[in-house]
């Protein structure tokens, strides 16, 4: 039977056959092929940071080709003539011929570069999509977990492979990086020797952060993003709440063809968009900086921007104040930024956690939530985003002293200030916005939108027509979970834990303030007088009923 | 309520009716290219000519990579070689791209389809299952029941990845006093960074400021950058009367030349921007800022300690020298420094 099948199935059909009697991929296609994708523009971040990725990988295989990750000296015999002759690594000579010497070298070395800005960025936009619609509650916590490594993996690939050119910026950040470590107390001029074989910059630490840089990072990128879509395969995509949408099912298109072409489009469409970047934006010009040496200045110059936020931490740190405690140094200006960094890093990867010690919701969440409807967390992650927005422009204090005439004294008192202010502000703002609108989305509810329309009534009273809000919108507007603060209570053996005192506390910080959706009772007052502003429940309703299944 | 919120706690979640039920997915809208062939078959004809546009933009970046050749010391063949290259590369993807998305979006059908999930546990039966496996691969095995074996393989797996740690005890030396001393010694001439050609006292003047190495570094075979990493040196002559010298130190300077290490007690960058009237050495990776004519004291920024002071004098031919090393170690600080 298969034979003559086979026969009149020509190509695309001939292939199907043929791959499916030897792997039985049949039932891979029938299984994936119309799994169900929720489609929205933020879901894209994501998607966006893989295929960044994937560049990164096929630009970088090229760079390989040609890069040399020596730190032996030679003198440089290249075409660009500024810096014919002058003493340099091997390192930097090959970024260099790179550069100058291969045709569609640096158009790559511009594609990586540009790429790997990207590649953060989105995977920082998506984690905070993530954060924001709570997509990290049950069963995503794992999830969540995974793409947090992930988004210090972007940044561990970003640090080691800004280092391998080997010129005065990459040194320069690498001399920073051994000042950290040599601060750490008791490992840390071990771990400098270890980290750089022998003194700082010795001859060996290019190609030991090549070989994270190519392999190790890579590698553990591949691994964790498999996991992490292998999860979002199991969890299946959350979508935003909205008519139909609920905790049991999920609404979008088709993986095949809808998605696929999307999807696969789309990643067209960010490689595109990065080759144009990159033909028309210089990114990294080493050739300006020279090769590395530890005596020359390099004013103004600035780090890649994911590194901003630890940069700015350490401008930011108190000054002259070391501890001494026995004789042994623990310097301040190093340690502070360093462990109120690791202690952010740690709280972020445990968010998912402490909300859920919070709400101790065991549900599946499927559904997300508008950001308003989760007025708390919401301002919490202003709060985070701020904190991470000034420590990020603290690594810019002298370009604003600078560009605004201010002395660099007040520049970083101000920012010292507002790292502990500015949060505090952003978080009661937007809980503050969280709650009006969640309040105009019940006014919404209950009266309707407001026209702008103003009409005078025959008795001589003026209002402004409220137009009904139409049934799906009006779901979006009222399908939401709210949450009530808990108040101590004691235990088995009737005592009230600290834990428990704790918990009740933040319970109240999360959920005293809070605006309650729309009751039956309060919805069908409100309608009682007005005209009716739903029409037709029945008939739509057993179309709906056709849709749903 | 559906199935997924009835399993488990709603831990704090309130319970409220909603006020309207759930209408379901919203009625599909159609489509101009749904509805007629004619809006389907101009969609089918800008798909394709993006497709044909991809193909004009990989020409463009073959014919890039042909018609500049690299030509020494001239840059504009590498500059139009990479822009072309670039722009092809990018009108062949940006066309494939649009005309994928353009394709799904107007032809192929937008409905929005629902499908159930399934909760990740696993349900009653299987997990009764699940734990019946392991229940008797226990059995089989004895691994709960014989408690020796059991134990001894943890300190095995506790043990063996250990040599793997060792195993790179080489990877840098032991530290030593490597980063107490520098190439200063007594006698060593101050020379000009980078030529290496000595200084004579009477060529600073005041308000002048040298980049400094120890004279012999460039000449080193091995270890040039990790000795200069350490021995940079700033030099500057000051009015000796601007100078706030520490007794013990007043020899350290010579006649208003001090000279004090460059690398910043914070992180390490070269700290090298020198402000003349106010006497203030500035590090430009994180503005630490020194006051020259005070010891080097920190006035700004998160170093902690002052700059070293490198202790100078002149030789017999007028050249200045250091009296010995650094009497302290230079860069940042570590732990053990003071020991
Ligand atoms: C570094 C590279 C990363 C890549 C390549 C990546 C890739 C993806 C992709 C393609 C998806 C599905 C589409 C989407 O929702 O956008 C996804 C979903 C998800 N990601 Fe990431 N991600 C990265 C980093 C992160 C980070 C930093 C976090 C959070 C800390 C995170 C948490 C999640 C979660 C919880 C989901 C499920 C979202 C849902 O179903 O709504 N990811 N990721
Ligand atoms: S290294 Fe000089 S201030 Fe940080």
């Amino acid at each position: 039977m298969t034979n003559t099948t086979e026969q009149k199935q020509g190509f695309v059909g001939g292939t199907a056959n043929y791959l499916d009697e030897r792997l039985g991929l049949g039932a891979v296609v029938k299984g994936f092929g119309r799994k169900i994708f929720p489609d929205h523009w933020s879901f894209m971040l994501g998607e966006v940071a893989m295929y960044s990725f994937v560049i990164l990988v096929l630009s970088g295989t090229f760079l390989t080709f040609f890069y040399q990750p020596s730190m032996a000296e030679v003198h440089y015999d290249g075409s660009y003539a500024p810096l014919k002759g002058a003493q340099m690594s091997i390192a930097y000579a090959s970024s260099l011929d790179i550069s100058f010497d291969i045709r569609g070298g640096l158009i790559m070395r511009q594609v990586h570069h540009w790429a790997a800005l990207l590649f953060v960025a989105a995977a920082g936009l998506h984690m905070l999509r993530v954060f924001f619609t709570g997509a990290f509650r049950k069963p995503r916590e794992l999830n969540w977990v995974v793409g947090f490594l992930l988004f210090l993996m972007g940044m561990a690939a970003g640090f080691t492979g800004y280092s391998l050119p080997d010129d005065l910026l990459s040194g320069n950040g690498l001399r920073i990086i051994d000042g950290m470590i040599k601060g750490i107390p008791v490992i840390g001029p071990a771990v400098s020797s270890g980290f750089f074989g022998g003194e700082f910059p010795g001859t060996e630490v290019v190609a030991r952060l090549y070989s994270l840089h190519i392999m190790i990072v890579p590698a553990l990128i591949i691994v964790l993003m498999g996991v992490h879509l292998m999860m979002v395969v199991i969890h299946k995509h959350t979508h935003y709440s909205g008519p139909g949408r609920r905790d049991d099912n999920v609404v979008g298109y088709p993986l095949m063809p809808v998605y696929v072409a999307k999807a696969g489009g789309f990643f067209f469409l960010v490689f595109g968009v990065i080759a144009a970047i990159a033909a028309t934006f210089t990114i990294n010009p080493i050739w300006n900086y020279g090769p590395y040496d530890p005596s020359p200045v390099s004013a103004g110059t600035q780090p890649d921007w994911y590194i901003g936020w630890l940069d700015g931490a350490l401008r930011l740190a108190p000054s002259g104040w070391d501890v001494v405690i026995a004789g042994f140094v623990i310097p301040m200006g190093v340690m502070v930024p360093l462990v109120v960094s690791l202690v952010f890093l740690a709280l972020v990867a445990a968010y998912p956690f402490i909300e859920n010690w919070v709400t101790k919701d065991k549900r599946e969440h499927h559904v997300l939530d508008r950001p308003r409807n989760a007025p708390t967390r919401t301002a919490i992650g202003a709060a985070g985003v701020t904190f991470y927005g000034v420590l990020w422009a603290g690594a810019s204090t002298d370009l604003i002293a600078t560009n605004f005439q201010m002395s660099l004294n007040q520049v970083l008192t101000a920012m010292q200030i507002l790292l502990i202010l500015g949060p505090v502000i952003a978080y009661w703002v937007t809980k503050r916005a969280c709650l009006s609108l969640q309040r105009k989305d019940r006014e919404m509810v209950l009266h309707g939108r407001e026209t702008g329309r103003v009409v005078r009534l025959p008795h001589g009273e003026y209002i402004e027509v409220h137009e009904p809000v139409d049934k799906y919108e009006l779901w979006k507007l009222v399908d939401f979970k709210e949450y009530e603060p808990v108040l101590p209570r004691p235990d088995a053996r009737g005592k009230i834990t600290v834990g428990n005192r704790l918990r009740s506390a933040v319970s109240r910080l999360y959920f005293e303030d809070r605006i309650a959706p729309v009751s039956k009772a309060e919805y069908e007052l409100a309608h009682a007088d007005h005209a009716p502003a739903i029409e037709d429940k029945p008939k739509s309703k057993r179309k709906q009923k056709a849709l749903t299944k | 309520m559906s199935e997924l919120e009835k399993r488990y706690s709603p831990g704090l979640a309130a319970q409220t009716k909603r006020p309207i039920e759930d209408p379901g997915i919203e009625p599909h809208r159609v489509r101009m290219t749904d509805k007629s062939e004619k809006h389907a078959r101009t969609a089918e004809r800008q798909i394709a000519a993006m497709f044909g546009v991809s193909v004009i933009g990989a020409i463009i970046a073959i014919w890039g990579f042909f018609a500049f050749p690299i030509v020494d010391g001239d840059l504009s063949a590498t500059r139009n070689n990479s822009l072309w290259m670039g722009l092809g590369m990018a009108l062949s993807m940006l066309g494939i791209g649009f005309g994928a998305v353009h394709w799904a979006k107007t032809l192929m059908p937008d409905n929005e389809v629902s499908e159930l999930r399934h909760q990740a546990r696993s349900s009653e039966e299987t997990r009764a299952q699940a734990l019946e496996v392991v229940k008797l691969a226990d059995g089989e095995s004895g691994f709960t029941r014989r408690k020796l074996i059991r134990r001894t393989m943890y300190g095995a797996l506790a043990f063996f990845p250990i040599p793997g740690i060792i195993i790179f005890g080489d990877l840098g030396p032991v530290v030593g006093d490597s980063l107490r001393h520098t190439m200063w010694k007594s006698g060593t001439r101050l020379a000009k960074d980078p030529t290496g050609i000595p200084i004579k006292a009477s060529d600073v003047t005041i308000g002048s400021v040298f980049h400094v190495i120890p004279e012999g570094l460039e000449d080193l075979e091995e270890h040039k950058l990790e000795e200069k990493a350490k021995a940079a040196v700033l030099l500057v002559r000051v009015n000796p009367e601007d100078l706030n010298e520490d007794p013990a130190k007043a020899d350290w300077s010579y006649q208003g030349i001090v000279a004090y290490s460059k690398i910043c007690t914070h992180v390490g960058c070269p700290v090298a921007l020198y402000e003349q009237h106010t006497h203030h050495l500035l590090c430009p990776c994180h503005q630490s800022t020194f006051d020259l004519a005070n010891h080097c004291e920190v006035v700004f920024g998160p170093a902690s300690r002052p700059l070293p002071q490198l202790p100078i004098t002149v030789d017999a031919e007028g050249y200045l020298v250091a009296q010995s090393d650094f009497l302290e170690p230079v860069g940042p600080s570590f732990w053990d420094m003071r020991k």
